[in-house]
Parts: C-alpha cells; structure tokens; sequence
C-alpha cells in the first residue's frame, strides 16, 4: 500500500488566532473566501506559517475570460476590501485614451468591467506594470505579494523587498487578507545565488548601448532558468537619476520572460549583494558571458529579416516607460524631423509616470515627433496595432520575446537610437559598430 | 485494456491531494508540460505549435505531466476550461504546481466543479494508464489515490456542474467545505 507522503491538511501549519479567524469568517466572507486558496497554497508548498506582507501589485485585472471576471465580481459582491496597499498592473483598455485600443465585444466590456471590480476591491487605479516608478517602492528585506513577472524580478532584485512568485487571484487574496505563505522567495534559503555569470569580459562601451542589456536578460533567462543568478563584472549605481533603474528593468523583464527569473544579484550594485560572497557560496559555479554570447542572444529578440529594411510601427515602454525614458526620448528626437508617415510609433507607460513627464516638459517634443503615448495597458496585450503591420521595431527585450506569439508579427530589436532614427527613415536603421 | 492486477502494467498509485475532488477520465500522459496560457485554447485543444502533442484535446482527461509551465495567468485560464468544461477531468503532476493549484480552487469556490489536482512520485507517472483512472483526492487526509478502472462511465467527469453529488461513482469524500 501506499507510501504516505505527508496530509495535505497536515500539522506542518501553524496558524494565529487571527489567521483562523479569517478562515471561519469573521473578517467577512470575502476574506474566509481567499482565506482558502491562501491556505491551501501554503499546505502545498509545506509553508509552516503565514507572513504579513506590507503591499501588493495586483495582475488579476488584464481579461482572460469570465472565470476571472466572476472570482473578482464575487469578492466585490461580498463585500471585500483589501488590508493592504494594493497596486493594479495593466488591464486590458486604455481608460484615457480610449481610440487607442481596438477592443470589441466581451473583451470591451469584460475587460473594463473587470477593471472596475479591482477598484472596487480598494485597489489604486494605477494600470500599470512597473508600479516601483515613482509611487510604489517597498523597502529592502520587507515582504510584499507582487504579481507580474518583471515587476516581482524588479521588486525583488533591485529594491531587495521580498515577494514569491505570484498570479492571478493569489495576489488579490493576499491582498484582501494581508498574508502569505512562508515560502519561497520569502526565505532566506532560497535567496541565495545558485550561478554567477561573469560579465566582466563585456567591454564598457557595449554596455552603454540599452540592447545589450535586454540581450543579457535573454541571456540570463536561458542560462538560469528559475534560479537564482548573480551577476558580476557590470557597472551601475542605482542613485544615478534612473539609467541603472531602467537598465535593470529592461534586464529581468526579458530575463522573466526568456527564463523564469524571479529573483537577481547584481554585485556591488544591488541591494542584497554587496559583494560576491553575500549572496553565493564559494563553489558557485560560474558562467563566463562574452561578447559572441551575447550577440547571439541579442539576434534571437530579432524575427525579422533586418536586411529588407521594411519597418511599419516602433514600440516603446515594455515594461512602462519610466520618467529618465522619456527624458531620454525626448533628448533623442530633439528639435529633429518628425517620424515617417508609414511608421506607428507608441510608447506605453502609466499615468502617473505621464503626468509627471508631461510636467518636465518631455512629452511635448515626443508628441511633436509622432509619437503615440498608451496608458493603462501594453502594446503587446490587447490590440492596439494596426492590423496591415508586420515588422516593429523596439528596445524591449519582453516585447521583442512576447510579441511573435501574441501578435503574429516580426521584431527587430534595437537601441532607443536606433529606434528613432529607424521611425524617422521609415526603414530599419541599426548601428552595429558597437557589436563587431 | 489492460485491467488491474493483468500483467502488473496498472495499479494502483497514491499521492498527494493537492485539490480535492473525485474524477474518472482515460489517462493522457503529456510527453511535455503545456502552458494552460498560450499553449491550450478555449476548448482544451493543445495550440502551442513547438508541442509534441499539438492539436490533442485534453478535455475530459486525467491529465499526467511532470509539471506545469510557462506564465501565471495559466491559473485563469484553467479556472475558466473548467467553468465552460473544457478543462481536463483531473490533473496528475509530478511536482506541486501552484498556479494550477489555484486555478481549480478557485472553479471549487465560484462553480462548485471540484477538479481533482493531485501530486506523485515522478517516477509513478509512467505507471498510470493506459486506459481509464479514477483520480479520488481527499481533502481531509490529504490521501490521493490513482486507480484504474474497469468500466468507464459515459461522461468523464463524475461532477459535473449541475449534477447532484452521488452520482456513480459514490463520492466517498466529506461534505465540501463550506462557501
């Protein structure tokens, strides 16, 4: 007969009073609800306890069908509110600028009413999956919940706060009940770096260029999988006004996306890792990262034949731009000529951070230039492109990863210069010298 | 097929509950996990082109795989197969999945539909099948139990939404927890 492999239901979790008043209901029946799936999930995963979290980033507000619009509805229905800051990630229209999405039918209605049930729940109408600019920043060794594969890398690598791997309606009953399971990430033990790739023979003025960051998270993806990476031999400094910030931004979403990196060291820069031996044990073992390596990741974010030159949209701010991105838009279109008639050119932010660049007077020039700015949502997540359009050229390493498979169309994946000089010309535009 | 006891090839496994519920479906062994987003469209068809097993329903299966795959919105999406059911009948994972996990809690709580989800020894998954299983996953003990079955029923799933409880097979378990 059977081997026992330990209950389910099992003595391993300890819960508070207060936990298990929850789960009987006397916080509401909203909360008892997620109480459940919270509880189950730790019994799961063998968490011996519950740990408060400080905040959440909320993912379950982008459209995948009615099962998702019924669980956040029922909560609103019975009468739920979250416990903690709760942030939104994008949902599936673009509430400020309506024309800009082409959403029709239950995707419409669906989508915006889905988006009104988070609200409803308490959540902040941020629509945004880069929540750590400007407003949402958990500080160094707190627990939050975060959901949203490059918002959890960013949270935890960059600003060395503590989140698992959350998703759908995990993050909203963390959220209503202000726990979660004693596991993964939020531990020590699994915090520690399982591989190092030594970057050092990666010329300076390479890593200048913002590809070849998304290249190194492609990179970093393949290499490590779901583990736990630390990087050493880069420079950065990430109280340098947002370039470091956006670097590494750029960096784990493509390594979230190529891999399932969820959490990264970068050494003498991040939080955690000070030095080497912080975060990884001598007998690490080490994966040298060269030149000809990356290249050949940087050209696998490159489905398009480049040589054509054929180029109809650019798309910018995957994740959301952030207010040095757009500084640096700004910089780069200058008093120059406008972009191209044939080329769409988007860039995809939050509203907070619009409102701010809008404020420092950079979004101006970039309008000016052409440019269309998408708030609440992604250009890679619900239709925005126009339908004739077959080769987008971007700076994003998640785009260029994501967009293939959702949108049927080709990528090119360039600098931000080059991504304008391209819309500009109305061709693919790449200035390689750095990359031969 | 091939009966329990005949030539050893089927008996019985044991595991873990991971998600309580009773189940009889015939066995579908994915040769590779499947990302329930991206990978299965909305009638349980196997869609991601890069599969082995692409353009196979997995509606109405125990579903075995070593594990689940890709993105975190395979836990809505799973949970919306099994509210229109086109989802699996019940799912056999050689590691604890907990984006799957949710999924089929979350269709337990809004639909009342309990698709058994539970976890073996990765090196039984060769052992389930072929032919019809009954998945029976106890919530309480947290016992799970693979068995083969002689005579499969006309409809895979032996709670569908709608149906009374006791429906053949007699659903042993306790009563639901209480929503």
């Amino acid at each position: 007969m059977a081997r026992d492999r330990g209950p389910a239901v099992g003595p391993r979790l300890t819960l508070s009073a207060e936990e298990q008043g929850m789960l009987a209901g006397e916080r509401g029946e909203a909360v008892a609800m997620v109480m459940r799936l919270v509880v189950a999930v730790a019994r799961a995963n063998g968490a011996p306890r519950l740990l408060p979290v400080a905040s959440v980033h909320v993912d379950g507000c982008l459209y995948h069908g009615r099962a998702g619009l019924d669980f956040a509805e029922r909560l609103v229905e019975l009468g739920g509110s979250v416990a903690v800051r709760t942030t939104l990630n994008v949902g599936s229209l673009d509430l400020l600028h309506p024309g800009l999405v082409r959403a029709e039918g239950e995707l419409a209605t669906g989508g915006r009413r889905l988006m009104d049930a988070y609200v409803a729940l308490g959540c902040e109408s941020t629509w945004s999956c880069a929540p750590y600019q400007l407003s949402h920043r958990p500080g160094t060794g707190s627990h939050v919940a975060w959901a949203e594969s490059n918002a959890i890398a960013f949270v935890n690598s960059v600003l060395g706060a503590r989140t698992d791997r959350y998703g759908d309606f995990l993050d909203i009953a963390a959220a209503l009940t202000g726990r979660v399971p004693d596991a993964g990430l939020h531990r020590d033990e699994h915090r520690r770096a399982e591989l190092v790739l030594d970057c050092s023979p990666l010329p300076r003025p390479l890593l200048d260029d913002d590809t070849a960051w998304a290249a190194l998270g492609a990179l970093l993806g393949e290499v490590a999988g779901t583990r736990v990476a630390a990087l050493t031999g880069l420079p950065g400094d990430l109280a340098d006004g947002g370039t470091t910030e956006d670097r590494l931004k750029g960096l784990g979403a493509t390594a979230a996306s190529a891999g399932g990196v969820a959490l990264f060291h970068v050494v003498g820069v991040t939080p955690e890792a000070p030095d080497l031996a912080s975060v990884a044990d001598p007998d690490t073992p080490v994966h040298r990262v060269g030149v000809d390596a990356l290249r050949a990741a940087r050209d696998r974010l490159t489905t398009a034949a480049t040589d054509e030159g054929r180029l109809d949209a650019v798309s910018l701010g995957t994740p959301h731009f952030s207010v040095s991105e757009f500084a640096a838009l700004a910089r780069a279109v200058g008093e120059g000529p406008p972009f191209a008639a044939g080329v769409d050119v988007y860039v995809s932010t939050s509203r907070a951070v619009l409102a701010e660049a809008t404020r420092l007077g950079y979004v101006a020039p970039v309008a000016a230039a052409g440019a269309r700015v998408l708030t609440d949502t992604c250009t890679y997540v619900t239709p925005v492109l126009s339908p004739g359009v077959r080769t987008v050229m971007t700076n994003s390493g998640k785009w260029a990863w994501y967009a293939p498979g959702n949108l049927g169309i080709d990528t090119v994946l360039g600098s931000l210069a080059d991504c304008v000089a391209s819309a500009r010309a109305g061709k693919v535009v790449r200035d390689d010298a750095l990359w031969w | 097929m091939t009966r329990s006891g005949g030539d050893g090839a089927a008996s019985s496994r044991t595991g873990r509950t991971l998600a309580g519920g009773d189940a009889v479906g015939p066995v579908l062994r994915l040769d590779e996990p499947v990302s329930f987003w991206g990978g299965v469209d909305a009638s349980g068809a196997v869609i991601d082109v890069h599969h082995p097993q692409h353009g196979q329903s997995l509606a109405g299966t125990v579903l075995v795989m070593t594990e689940g795959r890709g993105s975190s919105s395979a836990t809505a999406v799973l949970a919306e197969q099994i509210r229109s059911g086109a989802a699996p009948a019940a799912l056999v994972l050689g590691s604890c999945d907990t984006i799957l996990l949710i999924g089929a809690l979350v269709a337990a709580e809004l639909y009342g539909v309990r698709m058994p989800v539970v976890e073996v020894d990765p090196a039984d998954l060769d052992r389930i099948g072929p032919g019809t299983v009954r998945v029976y996953a106890d919530d309480d003990t947290g016992r799970a139990l693979v068995q083969p079955v002689d005579d499969p029923p006309s409809n895979s799933r032996s709670n569908p939404p709608g149906n009374p409880p006791g429906n053949p097979p007699a659903d042993p378990d306790t009563p639901e927890e209480p929503r």
